[in-house]
């Protein structure tokens, strides 16, 4: 298949000046040029993919090599799918997804507007607020767990100041109620920034002329508000959340260092799920069935969401 | 300065202004609470309230490069003098040093992973860019699918084929198999980048080269390359900090010989209870360069963010 591709690649270059001069033709740097990027991706992307998707008929376990792998069919599907731990993590999934998109978009959204009034210095408060989605997940959701210490940690030090609760009272990763909250203010912290950043790149590419022809119809703000602004806005948006959604979804690094899915199930999301049946319970094709579960959710809510944003866009 | 009716006033800029100053620094206290554990004492780390104020101590970062053995006093007496100031430091908490810690391997592992991929990438990335944007290239339209299908495979789903494919390949926990690994990853995203800022440069450059005597790959190579120089740039800093701050991989699929940071960093514990501070050291250490990084590199970085995100 590579072949065939690099093949009709090299056929749909045109000859250009440089074959008639001296050196290689551009069809050869054409080949050149993109074959081991295509062998790559097909070598690590695609071929792990298709792999998956084998395994996931299989009953192989990766920790006993030398067993005979079975062809089970649709079994680890029929299993997953009537299993009722699944759907509790799913639920714990849609939860974190919703809240975090939530919080992330309004918050976003209000301090994109607000760095938008182009006061002095905005552009050294933005790359602040831009900083902890630069780093890595792992190691910041590692310290959160400190900050969230009942009594020493900070974060409960400073809600037992606000409020007058006493911060030794609550454990944020501790207590089965709090625990899904906690995972959603940390990944709010790290990631509204994104948000935060396409919204400001949808506000500036509204053209000043527009608001000057409102004012001049004695349009309020308010109303400029909501027939210019939003409404220009809103596939920037819809974009932001269509990212953060899909990366929300798979989310495993942040949340593992957190809570590590505890306590008990609470904060187990999908991801931190399968990895436990792949690379703790070594249940390979059932955990490979489970992978192409995952991604076939996502991949149906991402395309019938992309049809929504391209409708939006046409309006 | 010209008079507009969009311009805010005064009043709105300083209340906007303000909002968004109180929520900068909010959003910075963790931040400044991981740089400041890395230089409490552990005491002084888990002291209720928590202190804002402390006498700083190297103990999390001698911490944080060393290992260490509780003693009781009549072996350190026996022990001798501490030879050093680092040696010092570890008495005072009543150990003795063993040995150094790992984690000067493993922030160099972060660094020989990190750079390399980033470099494969880029020669890899720019080299099919430019053939994306310049040749006719059927797999050009298929790229955004790439991109968009890794993005949603759940790292943990595609680990589990890889992770067969490297014990096969013999590339389990080496260098080379997470430089190839995040190579590939960051790969779709960065010719799809590195493909839009090769666009924006004129043709007509190289073809004016091409006449002049010029071998296509000449042309490449002295005229189109140092125009893209920034391009290239800003899109290498992101596959870097994607290496840099790569976790579910790194995991899965290493453990004593080619572990990054990332993982090694939440397993430090101390003799006796988490060590807070050598944590906080460990984070700091691996944190300051990308937060510096950050503020130094703003305008490419914001623009690479929303230019990523936004082109289709």
């Amino acid at each position: 298949m590579t072949h065939s591709l690099i093949e009709r690649a090299a056929e749909g270059t045109p000859p250009g000046i440089a074959q008639k001069l001296r050196g290689l033709s551009d069809r050869s740097i054409a080949w050149i040029f993109v074959a081991p990027t295509i062998f790559l991706l097909l070598a690590v992307n695609i071929f792990p993919l298709i792999w998956t998707v084998y395994l996931s008929f299989t009953d192989y376990r990766v920790n006993r090599p030398n067993r005979d792998i079975e062809w089970v069919g649709l079994a680890n599907y029929e299993r997953i799918l009537g299993d009722a731990g699944i759907w509790s993590t799913m639920q714990a999934t849609a939860h974190f997804l919703l809240w975090t998109l939530v919080l992330q978009v309004l918050i976003g959204f209000t301090l994109a507007y607000l760095i938008n009034k182009k006061f002095r210095g905005n552009d050294m408060w933005t790359t602040i607020i831009v900083l902890p989605m630069m780093l890595s997940p792992a190691v910041v959701g590692n310290f959160w767990t400190f900050l969230y210490q009942p009594q020493i940690g900070l974060f409960n030090y400073a809600v037992g100041f606000v409020t007058g609760k006493d911060p030794a009272s609550f454990s944020m990763i501790g207590d089965v109620s709090l625990a899904p909250w906690a995972i959603i203010i940390a990944d709010t912290w790290m990631w509204t920034p994104f948000v935060m950043l396409i919204c400001l790149a949808g506000l500036r590419s509204i053209p000043d002329s527009i608001y000057e022809a409102a004012e001049c119809d004695r349009a309020s703000k308010w109303r400029q508000f909501w027939t210019i602004t939003l409404p220009l806005v809103l596939p920037f948006l819809m974009l932001a959340i269509l990212f953060r959604g899909i990366e929300n979804f798979k989310m495993f690094d942040l949340v593992v260092q957190l809570t590590g899915g505890g306590p008990g199930n609470v904060t187990t999301l999908s991801s931190i799920d399968l990895k436990r049946e792949a690379f703790e319970k070594w249940r390979t094709g059932y955990s490979s069935a489970y992978g192409v579960i995952l991604f076939v959710t996502v991949f149906g809510l991402a395309s019938i969401y992309v049809k929504a944003l391209n409708k939006v866009k046409e309006r | 300065m010209s008079y507009s009716i969009t311009e805010p006033t005064a009043r709105v800029k300083w209340l906007a202004g303000g909002l968004v100053v109180a929520y900068a620094l909010i959003t910075l206290v963790p931040l400044l609470w991981i740089i400041a554990t890395g230089f409490k004492s552990g005491a002084d780390s888990i002291a209720y309230p928590p202190k804002v104020l402390f006498e700083p101590s190297l103990e999390g970062y001698v911490n944080l490069f060393t290992d260490r053995t509780r003693a009781t006093p009549e072996m350190l007496e026996a022990a001798g003098p501490p030879q050093n100031w680092v040696e010092q430091v570890a008495r005072d908490q009543g150990q003795v040093i063993a040995g150094p810690s790992r984690f000067g391997e493993r922030f160099l592992n972060s660094v020989i992973i990190g750079f390399g991929s980033t470099a494969l990438c880029m020669i890899l990335g720019t080299a099919a860019a430019y053939a994306f944007s310049r040749f006719r290239v059927p797999l050009k339209d298929d790229l955004m699918f790439f991109i968009l299908s890794t993005r949603m495979m759940p790292p943990i789903a595609v680990a589990i084929p890889i992770f067969l494919m490297f014990r096969q390949l013999g590339l389990s926990d080496t260098h080379l198999g997470m430089i190839l690994l995040y190579t590939a990853v960051n790969l779709s995203l960065s010719v799809w980048l590195l493909k839009g800022f090769i666009d924006e440069i004129p043709v007509e450059y190289e073809e004016a080269a091409l006449i002049d005597g010029y071998t296509r790959f000449q042309a490449f190579y002295k005229v189109v390359l140092p125009q893209a120089a920034t391009g290239i740039a800003s899109t290498a800093i992101f596959c870097l900090i994607f290496a840099w701050n790569e976790y579910a991989f790194a995991v899965l699929l290493t453990s004593g010989n080619a572990q990054t940071a990332p993982p090694f960093i939440p397993t430090i514990i101390g003799v006796g209870g988490k060590d807070w501070p050598a944590v906080a050291a460990g984070a700091t250490l691996f944190l300051l360069p990308v937060m510096v990084f950050t503020i130094l590199l703003r305008k490419h970085l914001l623009r690479g963010i929303t230019f990523g995100a936004l082109r289709k």
